[in-house]
Parts: structure tokens; C-alpha cells; sequence
């Protein structure tokens, strides 16, 4: 199992080590610094390093990694999986999970990461049963537990941890129960030169806020389940309810959590909101190019696309560009060679562009890649795929809940290759 | 106010002023206090000196301060045992806490202390926990077995605890029962020979019910336990598959591994005409696709397992392709992953999309990806037939944009589409000489020369090109120097009349200016060749060359098999077996698909090899790089010597040069029969299959037998044999299929009336004929060697067994080994040269006249200084005086004497082994005790241990 982690920051420090079994040195940190080293990016440091008696699981997030060390044969996915659980969490109790947030707070780091793991086994998991274990930081308990001498471990069994539906605290109350229901979806695409779709796919989460006294059992009934044929389900969800009459049905846990994530693959048509136009070209005699993109709709359902932001790689030999957008600003690094725009709502009267010139470095060739151009936009109240609630049902409960549900549209991992 | 300030104290006095404040009367003084210390700790500093001082704080009923207490504790109890020693008193108390957090906190804990003194103390409230009414605290409990397992193994055995934690898999808590599974399975992994989890359909179904309530992590740990699992038929197989399915639907990604592990396991039982096989295989498609959407480092572990799963199954994904197209952000180790999988995918129906998109990402910035792009090209066009042409187009794109390594790249690829697709896009090949002078990498070098030899007579200026490169001939690598050469020699010997200079500078060069020794072989064979017989010259240097095929990138089928076992785990990643590389895997039970019941054998053999058409074919697999053993490059690989006098010195000589040269020559694309020997040794006459033309042209694969071969020690004690003469223990696996392309050999020893055989069984388990069988030993300790050649008269078929009984003497050559009674063995058929290792029972090796005289015995006991004896103890052996006596006696052990000394029976015994080596034993039998005592005396006292071990194979047969 999961024998130690180290967590090290961009620079190369590792500043702060917890073992669950006996101590390994930290020595073993130093073939993940060769990888490192090795890696032209922080991005692209292997997530799986053998060194002669160990194995080095990371992931990188918010700029540190988060390294497990493992002795024997563990499903390496189990070992991400937690260790992205762990970041979650951190965000989940600071807010930003960052060197310094944890360095902050280091001895509740070490309290949490206590008792998510036990000889290696996860234990709490649950940032429902974390938080009650240990409750977060906040300025006004600091300020309390300094007056009273009281403590931020709860002295309660969690009560979570034992019952049937270990994701739910008892005795939840509220004064006004609600419960939001937000249906995201990201398209990933990628568009080729002419604007014809090379492959488009949704990711789609379906994220609940649920503040609802008691235990109430919910279920959640589509217009059109059909869609949903390849799905993820929170625990809570009764799987058998699903399969035999395509309903959600579940007792859901207390505040913040992913209800359910969907795939809608690459195999059915999937709309694309928005196209781009785009005359890009280095010319090989003189050092100046041409650059010229214009952002449009496409398929919006006629919804307003918003916060439209593009930005692309430009290749090496581009020294510096001049352009003028008719809308947004625009900043071209030219040292990291990034263009980016942040153009805002579409007008479909007016449609957005960026337009100028390309300096090159004078006596280089012409670049031989393409800069590939990465789009970002927002629909609101639309999920793309066609997907709708149909109606949200409480039962176990006597009180009327204020209900309300949201759809968003964005742009995954959306590239239009010029 | 933060935690960091516990950070700034890095004056001098720190830790007196923190242990002033650990001996503060104020509560809040003392947490802050140990807050301090632990914070201390996280960073790695040592603030062991306060052990007394945080311990002291331990007695509180503050939970925040007992946990932190108990923190320090389990850093620093291993350094400071006397001390933790004080602490143990309260964790006793605190497991009968009537707050079953305090209870399970301290069990946890306790288990944490890695000090064996306190160990013992850590039982007796282990075991009321185990038991506790609490489930919170018998999931803890359970755990905790786990971590004492690993401080104290014997103790947990002694105290019973396994029992418990087995009946813990039938607790009414599934996170109990997950827990217990989890802890079970990681005692099995320090224990492979125990059967910890014995799984029976009653348990199973236990495992099931659990798997539907306990937490993602718990699911994981069972869904791994139930692929253990063996059915006993397809229904319920089905039936077990029908209830994981909904596991693929969680949102963990591990979750959803482990479960299509079961079913990708399972399957293999299911009968492909039942219709649930086809919705089981629609199910599978969606989970995988939705992993290639979570984080990239998921990612990049189910991409690897979904490289497996593609050749297992590639009807599976099929219409997927479009999800593995890369995505210019992605990491670049998920890149090279998919890069991989559109490859396997590739298809008639699919390739114009694939080449598009192989097109677009040879323009990316990222050299290592565009390398691979344009090679992933060559390969669709390898394994497309189809598409071959619009690939070759495609690459002449790619050559024309002139960038350096996209070039380079693309000229080793043709090679290969040349070699594939003989006399058919040769009308490139002007337009690879153009870029003669951009190429400057050992492989795109060699790669063109190859082409240039190989179609001298179409190249008009074939002979400039070469002289070209000749003029740095010694700046150049091993690779394109070899090449180079045989590219010239194959130019003469098409174009002689104006080329004879030309050959005779490279034959020069090669022969007399290089240190090289392959370089020097390869020129002298050429240059007799040559010289003797041009015709046969011609015949053997320009013989045909076997076509390459699609599959030589694929994973043998048998460890395909094997690591369908391992999904999910690091073996599924390193596409190895766990054996090859999991530091402590003794002896790891190789697991293997459950058979199919209900269809015949050869159904599935289509499956098995994707491209039934092919499968004829000479599998030419590209060998995984091993490392090699340099021991064993001592071996000579001729066909066995038949007397032993002239193995010692010439073999070993003529070995070493032999094998130089051979195994660096061989490279994928060279046929020239350059295998056969050099020096002219008798070797070469006698046709062991070193014949020019097709054999000759397979990759020396000699590192990943290799090593795997070697992990594989067998237990020759262990067997259950007849009682005749001497004892011959069962035959046992030596080489399985999967580590010698197909060939499995299993075999044993024996000695009858003073003469030591090997007896073997050759099994071909590989889809094509073997033939051309040879076998030779590494140097021994005893000197053992093949006393005949290996006699295996007709080609073996598939699926056909040979028995052979190989006579052995021992006037071979002699080293000693490690162990003593290891014996490296060489095994060569048309195919490959396989290595393994074995032991060889010691008593194979006791002669007949072992007999010692009465007088001679007791002056030889006495003569024989103390310290060379050792004794040891035969346990379980239910046998008396004389059956003892006369057993052995079969095996050439001869008893001397027999007394009864207060009602022992002592037998004074000798033998002698081949090499003249006299030993002698005592050997104490009570009547009533099972254990006889058994002293040796030798004066060479490093073979006692492994008489011993023959003793005690002898007695238990």
C-alpha cells in the first residue's frame, strides 16, 4: 500500500514528508528530480518512476507534486486516485491548496493526511467525515480555540463512517433547505484547417448543492435519459434504479458534490457553437506574416456565446506581431510566444477579429509548424448535448425544498488547428 | 494566525525552550507546544530528544493532543524503544475506552510502533478489538493484523490472528469485510505458498454483497481479490460478471480498472455465441473511453492498460478511434501512449483518418512525438496493405519539407516498407538519395545504406554513394560501419566487373584497421566467402530476406494472457509479468486466463493471434532489451560437444568470439549467414540449423529470457516421487512457453546404475514447427555436460510433446556456482536460443562405491577438523532405523554402522560424490520424535547444505 508521500514544490524542495508505515529516506526523491530534469516541463514528468526498491506515483497540481512512494504491487491508479483525493482536499479545507496555504497549516495537513490513510489503506476519504474528524481552519475557530482552549478535532465518532450511507452525516439541519443542481458541459474538439470537425466529444457533470435537513431520499428523473449510455456515478446513487427505469435516485450527501459525470462520445454528432476563420501565413521572402482570425456562432441554439477567450502558441521564429482587435484586448508574450485574446461576448452582427502582422526573425526560415489556436467560451443555460431535468422529487422529508437547476455550455480541450 | 510561526524558531536553544513549555502546567501552553514539535517533525528535523517530555502529555482527555501525542509517537517509538515502552500502559487503557474512536485510535496506533518489545504487549487488546461490538473498531483492528504482519510475522501466525481476520470476511459490515480482504491480500504478497484467501462460492458471494456497500477503496480491494477468482464453470462466471458490471459505472477510475480486470478475466470462460458475451463486450467500450477524460496521469495508467486490452480484444474499441487522437496540450508521455493504441486500431476502415492525423502531428513541435509520428506512419503502412501506398506518399511529404530528424526518421521507416513490401515503391528511392548529405544519425545512415545495397542495380550511381561514405568509414558506428560493408559486398556481387576496388578497400578497412572484433569476423567471412566460392558467396548474401510482418510489435500471446491478468497493477504498465521486476515476489504464481468452456480449443486460437493469416508466418518479434547476463555469454551455442576432452579450452575461446560476433551482426534487417562460426570449428559442419537462408534471420533475442528465466528456482525438494533406485523427483517446469517464444520444457533428474540423465519434455506451444534442437551447459560446479547431442528426431509440431532422455556426465568443465547445485542451461532451436537455470538434486551425484570402510570412517570422522560439521534437523520423518537405512541406501548413501545409545539410533554413514569428495554423517532417530538430527562431516563443508537437502528429498519420498 501507500507507504510515504512527499510533497515538493517547482523549485525542487520537498517541504513536507509524511510516512504511514516505516520511514523512507528521502533519498528516493532523487530519481524523481533525475525525471524532472529530464522533463522538459513540469507537465510532462512520467506519473509512474521505478527506482530499485520503490515506485514513485505523482501528480502535479497547483504547482507542487505530490509524490507516493510504493514498496509492492498496488494498482497504481488506486495511488492517483488518492492522491488527487488529497489535493481535493486540501482545496476542500484552505480554500486554494498552494505551498504556502498548507505550509500555514501544516499540522492540520498532517491530522488530515493521518487519517485519510491508515498503515497505507485509505480510512476517511469523505471530506463530509475529514471535516468532522477534523474541522477546517476559519479565522472566527481560530480565534474561539485560542478564548476556550478548545480544539479543532471533533470528539464525536463520525457518525458517517458507520452507517449505511457513510457519505451523510445525521442530525443535519437547516432553516432553509435547497437544493441547485448545476449540469456543466465541457466540449473537447478538435476542428481541422478547413473547420470540419475531426473530433468533438462532451464531458458533462452534473454538480449538486444540496442544504437539506434531515435524511431525505431525492430522485431526479431526464426528459431524455437515452443520452446518458456512459456514466459515473457518485456512491450515493442507487445503480439499480437507474438500469431498470433510468431515474437517479439516492439519499445525497451534505453540501458540495458531483452528482454524476457523462460521456456523450465521439460517435454522435456533437454541435459545435462556434467557429473560427483564420489566415495565418509566414511568408518565406520577407520577415513579416499575415495573421487574421475571426471568431463567429455556429450552432448556439441561440444563446448568447460569452466569455470567448483564444489564445495560441506561436512558433519559435515569430519575433513579434502587431495587431488590432476589433473588439477585447490582446497580449502576445514574446518571450513565452503566446498569443492570447480575450474577446467576450459574440455579437453575431459584428462578428469579433484579430488582425495584423507577423514579425519574424530575420534570416530563420519559415517555421514549419502550425500554431494550433485553443478556444475558450461559455453558453449559459444551454447543455449542449440536448440534456434536460425533468422533475426533482423529495421523499422521507415533510418540508417543501427550494429546487433550481442550471445549465452551462463551456469549451474543454476546444483546438482549431490552422 | 498560522502554523507557519511553529517554523520560525531556529535559534540555538529550541529544543530546551520547547521542552519547557512540553513540562508547562497550562493545557494550551503544552498543545501549542507539541504543535510546535510535530511541525518540526513534517520538515524533518530531529526533535527525538523530547520523547519523554511529549510522551508525558499522552495521559489527556484532549483528543486533538492525544492524536498529535500519539503522531510523534509512531515517528519516533523505533529509535526510543525503552522509552515507548512508558507509553504502552495507555494505549491498554485506551482500547477499553468506552468511546470506540478512542478505542480504534489507539489500535491504530499501536500498530504503527514498529518496536518489537512492545509488540507483545500489543496482542491481547488486539485480538478483543478484532472481536469488538463496534464496527468502526473491527475494521481498524483489522488493519492493524496487517501492520503487525509486517513487524512480527511468526507472532501473528502464533496468535491466531489470520484465523480471525479470515472470519472477518464473513462480517455483517462490509467495510469490515473490504478490510479484511485488503489486509488478507497484503499478507498473501510477503506469502505467496500460504492460501490465505481461499475463495469458494459461499465466500465469493460474501465478497459481492460486500462490493455493493463499502466505500471506492474497499471495492478496489475485493474486485482484485474476486480476479483470483477461478469459476468453476461459464455460468457463474457470468454470473459474478453480471454483478460487478455495475462497478464500471463509479466515478473512481481504480474502481472501474479493477472491475474491467474481473471481466476482461471472466470473459475468457464465457462462450463467445451467448448474447451476453456481446453486451458484456458493448459495456466495456464506454468506461474506457471515459478514463481518457479524467487527469493525465489516470490517463496515462489506462492507456497502458488499454494497450493491452487492445490486442486482447480489438473488437472492444474498434469504432473508438477518435477518442485517442492527441491533443496538442497533452503530456507528452500520454501522446507517445496514444500514438501507440491509433496504431494498434488502425484498420482498412479507419486508416485514411489515422494518416490524416499522423500527418498533422509530424509538423508538431515536440521532436520525440514527431519521431514517433512519422515511424507510426511506417508501421500503419506495415500493417495496412492497403494503405501502403498513400503511407509512402505520405512520407515522401514528409521528406520533402526537409526538416533534419523527420527525414531521418522517414528513410528508416521505408527501409522497413521495403522489407515488407518487396519491388514495389522502389521508384522513391531517388528521392531518398537526395537527402544523402542531411543524414546524420547512425540509424537513418545505415538505414540508406541498406537501401542502396539492397538495390544497387537500380541505382545508377550506386557505387559513388558508397564510395562516399567509405572515405569516413572509421568515424562512423559499429552499425553503419557493418552495414557499409555488406551494403559494398552486395554491390560487387551484383556489379563485379566495376565495383572489385571498391570491395577490396572495405574489406581492408574492415579486416586490418578495425578493432572491432564483429567487424573484423563479418570482413574475413566475406573475404573467404569471396575468394573460395562466389557462386555460394552469392547465395548466401543475396539470399531472400523473410518478410517482416505487422506483429512484430505485439506482446507475445502467452504474457498477453498474463498481463490480462494484471490489469490495474504495475505490471500492467511496465507490460511485464510482476516476477520480472516487483522487488519480493518470490516465487509469484503465474496466473493465467481460465479456459473456455463450452467452445473447442480452436476458436480461440483465432483470437489469440489477431491475423489468422499470419500466423504461419515466422513470427519475427522484436526483443523486449533484457539485461544480459554476462555468465551465460560464456556458452557456447554450437550443437553439444560429443567427448568432453576439447570443451575445456577451445570452446570456451572460440565462445566468446562466436557469440560477439553473432549477436551484434544480427540485426533485425541483415540476413547474411553470419551466424555460423569463424574460426572454422567443427561447429560449422555439422548442420545445427545455422543454414543461410531463413533461420538466420531472427533477431538475437537473448535479454529477456534471460533474466526471467533465472527468477525461476524450483523447489525440487517439494516433489512426491516413486521409491525405486535412486530417488527421481517429479518434472517441473524449467522454461515455460511464454519466455522461449512457444517453447515449454519441463523436466527432471535421475541416476540408475551409476549413470545421470536429464530426462526432458519439449513442448512446442507456439504456432509454428521447431526443429534443429541443441542443448549446452554453462560451467558447473560438478562439471555436469550433456554426455550426447540432443536427440529429438522429427521437427516438433504445435502442440506436440517429445520426452527425451539426455545422458549426462560429468568431465565437463568446472565452476563453482551460487547456489552449488545451479546449473545454467542453453537451449537452441530454430527459432532462438533460450536460456535457463535450474537445481539439480546433489544426489544424482553420489556414486556407487560410496561405501567407506568401518576403520577408515572413524580415522576419517576424527580427521576431520570440528568446524567443518554442521548439523541439521529432518523434520516430520516417520520412518525408523532401518527403513531410513535402506531408503537411502538406494539413493548410494551407505550406512556403516548402526548403534542404540539410550534408545536413539545412530547411523554412521558415507558417501562419496563424483568428483571424489567423501562426506560423512550422523544421523540421530528417536522413536518417538519425528525430527532426526543430522550431522555431516566433510572437509569441503560448502556441499553439507545441499546434502542435506538430498537427504531430506530422499527421506520424504
Amino acid at each position: 500500500m501507500i507507504h510515504s508521500l512527499f510533497l515538493i514544490n517547482a523549485s525542487g524542495d520537498i517541504f513536507l514528508e509524511k510516512h504511514w508505515k516505516s520511514v523512507v529516506s528521502r533519498s528516493v526523491c532523487d530519481y524523481f528530480f533525475e525525471a524532472q530534469e529530464r522533463a522538459s516541463e513540469a507537465e510532462n514528468v512520467p506519473p509512474v518512476i521505478p527506482t530499485p526498491h520503490h515506485y514513485l506515483l505523482s501528480v502535479y497540481r497547483h504547482k507542487i507534486f505530490f509524490v507516493a512512494v510504493i514498496q509492492s504491487e498496488v494498482p497504481p491508479l488506486f495511488v492517483i486516485e488518492f492522491l488527487h483525493r488529497v489535493v481535493d482536499t486540501f482545496q476542500d479545507y484552505f480554500g486554494v491548496c498552494s505551498e504556502v496555504m498548507i505550509k500555514d497549516n501544516v499540522v492540520v495537513v498532517y491530522e488530515v493526511l493521518e487519517e485519510m490513510l491508515d498503515n497505507g489503506f485509505p480510512l476517511a476519504t469523505e471530506s463530509n467525515i475529514l471535516k468532522e474528524l477534523i474541522k477546517p481552519p476559519t479565522i472566527l475557530r481560530t480565534v474561539v480555540n485560542t478564548i476556550t482552549g478548545s480544539t479543532n478535532v471533533g470528539d464525536q465518532l463520525p457518525t458517517g463512517q458507520l452507517s449505511v450511507v457513510p457519505w451523510r452525516r445525521t442530525g443535519v439541519k437547516y432553516t432553509n433547505n435547497e437544493a441547485y443542481f448545476d449540469v456543466i458541459e465541457e466540449i473537447d474538439a478538435i476542428i481541422d484547417k478547413s473547420g470540419s470537425t475531426i473530433t468533438a466529444e462532451i464531458q458533462g457533470v452534473i454538480d449538486a448543492c444540496v442544504k437539506l435537513t434531515g435524511m431525505p431520499d431525492l430522485t431526479l428523473s431526464f426528459m431524455n435519459p437515452r443520452l446518458l449510455d456512459d456514466v459515473s456515478f457518485h456512491p450515493c446513487v442507487r445503480f439499480k434504479r437507474w438500469e431498470s427505469e433510468r431515474i437517479l435516485s439516492f439519499i445525497p450527501p451534505d453540501g458540495n458534490f458531483r452528482l454524476l459525470s457523462y460521456h456523450v462520445s465521439a460517435q454522435n454528432l456533437v454541435a459545435i457553437p462556434v467557429y473560427i476563420k483564420h489566415n495565418i501565413s509566414f511568408r518565406d521572402s520577407s520577415s513579416l506574416g499575415r495573421f487574421e482570425i475571426t471568431v463567429g456562432p455556429k450552432q448556439t441554439m441561440g444563446k448568447t456565446v460569452e466569455g470567448v477567450m483564444v489564445s495560441s502558441q506561436m512558433p519559435k521564429g515569430v519575433l513579434n506581431m502587431t495587431l488590432t482587435p476589433s473588439q477585447g484586448t490582446h497580449v502576445f508574450d514574446p518571450v513565452t510566444k503566446l498569443l492570447s485574446w480575450d474577446v467576450g461576448k459574440i455579437n453575431p452582427q459584428k462578428l469579433p477579429s484579430l488582425k495584423g502582422s507577423v514579425s519574424l526573425q530575420a534570416g530563420t526560415s519559415k517555421p514549419d509548424e502550425n500554431p494550433t489556436i485553443n478556444l475558450q467560451f461559455k453558453i449559459q443555460q444551454l447543455a449542449i448535448s440536448g440534456l434536460k431535468v425533468n422533475r426533482l422529487d423529495m421523499y422521507g422529508e415533510k418540508y417543501k425544498p427550494f429546487k433550481g437547476i442550471k445549465y452551462m455550455t463551456k469549451a474543454g480541450k476546444f483546438q482549431v488547428r490552422t | 494566525m498560522t502554523d507557519s510561526k511553529y517554523f520560525t524558531t531556529t535559534k540555538k536553544g529550541e529544543i530546551f525552550e520547547l521542552k519547557a513549555e512540553l513540562n508547562s502546567d497550562k493545557k494550551e501552553k503544552k498543545k501549542e507546544a507539541v504543535k510546535k514539535v510535530i511541525a518540526s517533525m513534517t520538515v524533518g528535523k530531529d526533535v527525538s530528544a523530547l520523547f519523554p517530555d511529549v510522551v508525558n502529555c499522552m495521559q489527556t482527555d484532549n483528543l486533538e493532543l492525544k492524536k498529535l501525542v500519539y503522531l510523534y509517537l509512531m515517528n519516533y517509538a523505533k529509535s526510543q524503544p525503552d522509552m515507548a515502552i512508558m507509553a504502552v500502559n495507555t494505549f491498554v487503557k485506551d482500547c477499553e475506552d468506552p468511546n470506540p474512536l478512542i478505542r480504534a485510535l489507539a489500535v491504530r496506533t499501536m500498530g504503527c510502533i514498529r518496536v518489537d518489545k512492545i509488540t507483545e504487549y500489543l496482542c491481547e487488546p488486539l485480538r478483543k478489538c478484532l472481536k469488538d461490538e463496534d464496527p468502526y473498531v473491527r475494521k481498524t483492528a483489522a488493519v492493524c493484523v496487517a501492520k503487525l504482519h509486517d513487524i512480527n510475522a511468526q507472532l501473528v501466525e502464533d496468535q491466531g490472528f489470520l484465523d480471525t481476520l479470515k472470519d472477518l470476511i464473513s462480517d455483517s459490515n462490509p467495510m469490515v469485510v473490504a478490510n479484511a480482504v485488503a489486509a488478507l491480500s497484503e499478507i498473501a504478497e510477503s506469502h505467496p505458498s500460504s492460501n490465505l484467501l481461499d475463495l469458494n462460492p459461499q465466500s465469493i458471494n460474501k465478497l459481492l454483497t460486500a462490493l455493493n456497500e463499502c466505500t471506492e477503496w474497499g471495492q478496489i480491494f475485493i474486485l482484485d481479490c474476486l480476479a483470483n477468482y477461478m469459476p468453476k464453470d461459464d455460468r457463474e462466471a457470468q454470473s459474478i460478471c453480471e454483478r460487478v458490471t455495475p462497478r464500471l459505472s463509479h466515478a473512481n477510475s481504480a474502481v472501474v480498472l479493477s472491475a474491467v480486470k474481473v471481466l476482461m478475466k471472466f470473459m475468457e470462460m464465457l462462450s463467445k455465441d451467448l448474447d451476453y458475451y456481446g453486451t458484456l463486450l458493448k459495456k466495456l467500450a464506454p468506461p474506457l473511453v471515459t478514463l481518457l477524460s479524467a487527469e493525465p496521469e489516470l490517463q496515462y495508467v489506462a492507456l497502458r492498460n488499454i494497450n493491452l486490452i487492445v490486442q486482447k480484444r480489438p473488437e472492444i474499441l474498434k469504432h473508438e478511434m477518435k477518442v485517442f487522437f492527441v491533443k496538442y496540450n497533452d503530456p507528452i508521455y500520454v501522446k507517445l501512449e496514444k500514438l501507440d493504441i491509433m496504431i494498434r486500431l488502425a484498420s482498412q476502415a479507419n486508416i485514411a483518418q489515422v494518416l490524416a492525423e499522423l500527418k498533422e502531428y509530424a509538423t508538431e513541435v515536440d521532436v520525440d512525438f514527431v519521431r514517433k509520428a512519422v515511424r507510426a506512419i511506417g508501421r500503419c503502412a506495415i500493417k495496412v496493405e492497403q494503405s501502403a501506398e498513400r503511407c509512402v506518399s505520405t512520407l515522401l511529404d514528409l521528406i520533402q519539407t526537409k526538416v533534419n530528424y523527420v527525414v531521418q526518421e522517414a528513410i528508416v521507416v521505408i527501409k522497413d516498407i521495403f522489407r515488407k513490401y518487396p519491388n514495389k515503391y522502389e521508384s522513391v528511392i531517388a528521392t531518398l538519395c537526395e537527402n544523402l548529405d542531411s543524414l546524420d544519425e547512425p540509424e537513418a545512415r545505415a538505414a540508406m545504406i541498406w537501401i542502396v545495397g539492397e538495390y544497387a542495380e537500380r541505382i545508377d550511381n550506386a557505387d559513388e554513394l558508397l564510395e562516399s561514405f567509405l572515405e569516413g568509414f572509421h568515424d562512423e558506428s559499429t552499425q553503419v560501419q557493418l552495414q557499409l560493408l555488406t551494403a559494398i559486398v552486395k554491390l560487387f556481387l551484383k556489379k563485379p566487373t566495376e565495383t572489385q576496388e571498391l570491395v577490396q578497400q572495405v574489406l581492408s578497412l574492415a579486416t586490418q584497421d578495425s578493432d572491432n572484433p564483429d567487424l573484423r569476423d563479418r570482413g574475413y567471412i566475406y573475404w573467404r566467402l569471396l575468394s573460395t566460392d562466389p557462386v555460394a558467396a552469392k547465395e548466401v548474401v543475396l539470399a531472400e530476406k523473410p518478410l517482416i510482418s505487422e506483429e512484430t510489435d505485439l506482446i507475445e500471446p502467452t504474457l498477453l494472457d498474463e498481463l490480462i491478468c494484471y490489469i490495474g497493477t504495475l505490471a500492467s504498465v511496465y507490460h511485464k509479468p510482476p516476477s520480472a521486476f516487483v522487488e519480493g515476489s518470490r516465487g509469484v504464481v503465474h496466473k493465467s486466463l481460465p479456459p473456455r468452456t463450452g467452445s473447442s480449443e480452436s476458436a480461440e486460437s483465432p483470437d489469440a493471434a489477431p491475423s489468422g493469416g499470419q500466423a504461419a508466418e515466422q513470427p519475427a518479434v522484436i526483443p523486449t532489451q533484457g539485461d544480459l547476463l554476462g555468465d551465460l555469454l560464456n556458452l557456447d551455442l554450437g550443437p553439444p560437444v560429443g567427448g568432453p576432452p576439447i570443451a575445456t579450452s577451445s570452446v570456451q575461446m572460440g565462445a566468446v568470439d562466436l557469440l560477439g560476433g553473432g549477436l551484434d551482426s544480427l540485426m533485425g534487417d541483415e540476413s547474411e549467414g553470419l551466424r555460423s562460426d569463424v574460426g572454422g570449428s567443427p561447429a560449422m559442419g555439422s548442420g545445427s540449423g545455422f543454414a543461410p537462408a531463413p533461420s538466420t534471420a531472427m533477431p538475437a533475442n537473448l535479454g529477456a529470457p534471460l533474466s526471467s528465466g533465472l527468477g525461476d528456482l524450483f523447489d525440487l525438494t517439494s516433489g512426491v516421487g516413486t521409491l525405486s533406485g535412486s530417488y527421481v523427483a517429479p518434472k517441473t517446469v524449467w522454461l515455460p512457453a511464454m519466455k522461449a517464444k512457444g517453447l515449454e520444457i519441463s523436466g527432471t533428474f535421475s541416476r540408475q546404475v551409476g549413470s545421470i540423465s536429464m530426462d526432458l519434455v519439449l513442448t512446442n506451444k507456439a504456432l509454428q514447427v521447431m526443429s534443429d534442437f541443441a542443448i549446452q551447459f554453462n560451467r558447473n560446479s560438478f562439471g555436469l555436460a550433456p554426455a550426447a547431442p540432443l536427440q529429438v528426431h522429427a521437427p516438433l509440431a504445435p502442440n506436440q510433446s517429445v520426452e527425451i532422455s539426455l545422458p549426462l556426465n560429468t568431465v565437463g568443465s568446472v565452476m563453482k556456482m551460487d547456489p552449488l547445485n545451479n546449473l545454467q542451461v542453453a537451449v537452441k532451436n530454430n527459432i532462438d536460443v533460450f536460456y535457463f537455470s535450474t537445481l539439480y538434486p546433489l544426489h544424482i551425484l553420489f556414486v556407487e562405491d560410496g561405501k567407506m570402510e568401518r576403520q577408515m570412517f572413524l580415522a576419517t570422522w576424527k580427521d576431520i577438523p570440528n568446524e567443518n560439521e554442521a548439523q541439521f534437523q529432518i523434520k516430520d520423518c516417520s520412518l525408523n532405523a532401518d527403513a531410513v537405512s535402506s531408503k537411502l541406501q538406494g539413493s548410494n548413501i551407505f550406512t556403516i554402522a548402526k548403534r542404540n545409545v539410550e534408545g536413539q539410533d545412530m547411523l554412521y554413514q558415507s558417501l562419496k560424490l563424483t568428483n571424489g569428495i567423501w562426506v560423512l554423517a550422523e544421523l540421530r532417530i528417536q522413536p518417538s520424535n519425528p525430527s532426526f538430527t543430522l550431522s555431516l562431516k566433510c572437509r569441503a563443508p560448502e556441499v553439507s547444505q545441499y546434502i542435506y537437502q538430498a537427504y531430506e528429498t530422499i527421506l520424504k519420498n
